[in-house]
């Protein structure tokens, strides 16, 4: 009981201090997991992060199951889960108590048309510093996708099955004409 | 029944988010603002402002905020509540149930040749579907009503420098923090 406390209270502490999710929430994942609690090794550490890269959802979602199932089997999983989710639950219901309260403010809503246009700019980062080094061909299944999406309207969940999907052909494809 | 297209909605989210964080924001635009219409593109981007100022993964957030907004809308603030529980809930177990399999399969799954296979041919899908999310924000259609995202040559202003300062590696809550501000100089 005392280990799966232990467990829920450090992912509760990740889950309060890493703003911004994702590859932010790493270096705090890892002196926790590693550097402080001594959890799992070093090299195990880059085997999770590949892991919870290529299973959906979260990275510090899928990380905290890992380390929770390693430690106290199914309990410890669902402790960890619980503290990385507990805390940007409660801050955002708090919010959402409150916004609507807010929002005709008109400083918040000064704000909130500033805020805007930084969020695009900010999600547009990643579309370019991803799509670096890939191949060139790749640019046009980006841009096919996006164009689907968002003017077509195609459902991303089948293009990302159909892509899922042609990328398993490809390899049984190419490993067929390397046994040839 | 506005519980249950909320936990299902956010179950697909779950299970489809490839790649994390911003490659989510897609599903969660295809559903939300789409699909259902709970909310609008500006909603949206007010969700994505806020989650970014605002500890844990985005995929969190929305489904907290998304579950209360449209609970509350259907039966006051204890179904807004309440839609906020199932909506988490819903966006956590696909994360739950599909990483205990991956570690109990670990080591068969790690070098795999066809699960490899399969995220190469998903990788620049999951870019282009974050790219798609940034163009309906900036570019709405029918699918997406209400008020625009950007609304005059002051955002692209805005725009321009967070992108700026976003390549530069500035902390992007502190980047948010200055466009608020920015804003409530322009536009009050």
């Amino acid at each position: 009981m005392r280990q799966l406390f232990g467990l829920f209270w450090s992912f509760f502490k990740i889950g309060l201090f890493t703003f911004g999710g994702g590859y932010a929430m790493i270096p705090l994942i890892r002196r926790e997991v590693i550097d402080v609690k001594g959890w799992i090794a070093e090299r195990e550490f880059l085997d999770l992060l590949t892991l919870a890269q290529s299973a959906p959802g979260p990275i510090s979602l899928n990380t905290s199951v890992f380390v929770g199932y390693k430690m106290r089997g199914y309990a410890g999983a669902v402790a960890s889960i619980l503290g990385v989710v507990v805390p940007s639950f409660a801050i955002i219901l708090l919010i959402a108590l409150f916004f609507t309260d807010v929002r005709d403010n008109p400083v918040v809503d000064a704000a909130f048309k500033g805020m805007r246009p930084a969020v695009v700019a900010l999600i547009v980062g990643p579309v370019l510093s991803l799509a670096r080094g890939m191949h060139r061909a790749m640019y046009l299944v980006i841009a096919a996708t996006a164009l689907a999406v968002w003017g077509l309207g195609w459902s991303p969940i089948l293009i990302l099955i159909a892509a899922a999907a042609a990328g398993i052909a490809w390899t049984l494809f190419t490993a067929k004409k390397s046994a040839e | 029944m506005i519980f249950w297209h909320l936990f299902v909605s956010y179950l697909k989210i779950g299970f489809f988010g490839f790649g994390g964080g911003y490659a989510m924001l897609s599903l969660i635009q295809n559903e939300v603002v789409v699909q259902h219409r709970w909310m609008t593109n500006a909603e949206f981007a007010d969700i994505v402002a806020v989650s970014q100022i605002t500890p844990g993964p985005i995929a969190i957030n929305s489904a907290t905020y998304v579950g209360y907004t449209v609970g509350s809308q259907a039966g006051g603030t204890g179904a807004g509540v309440l839609g906020a529980v199932i909506a988490t809930l819903a966006v956590c177990l696909p994360a739950l149930t599909l990483m205990l399999l991956v570690t109990r399969f670990f080591l068969r799954l790690k070098d795999n040749p066809l699960i490899e296979g399969a995220m190469r041919g998903m990788r620049p899908v999951v870019i282009g579907m974050i790219a798609s999310a940034a163009l309906l924000l900036i570019f709405p259609h029918d699918a997406a009503p209400g008020e625009r995202n950007f609304i005059d040559a002051w955002s692209w202003v805005l725009f321009a420098g967070v992108f700026i300062g976003s390549i530069r590696k500035i902390n992007p809550i502190l980047l948010i923090v200055l466009s608020a501000a920015a804003g409530i100089a322009i536009y009050l």
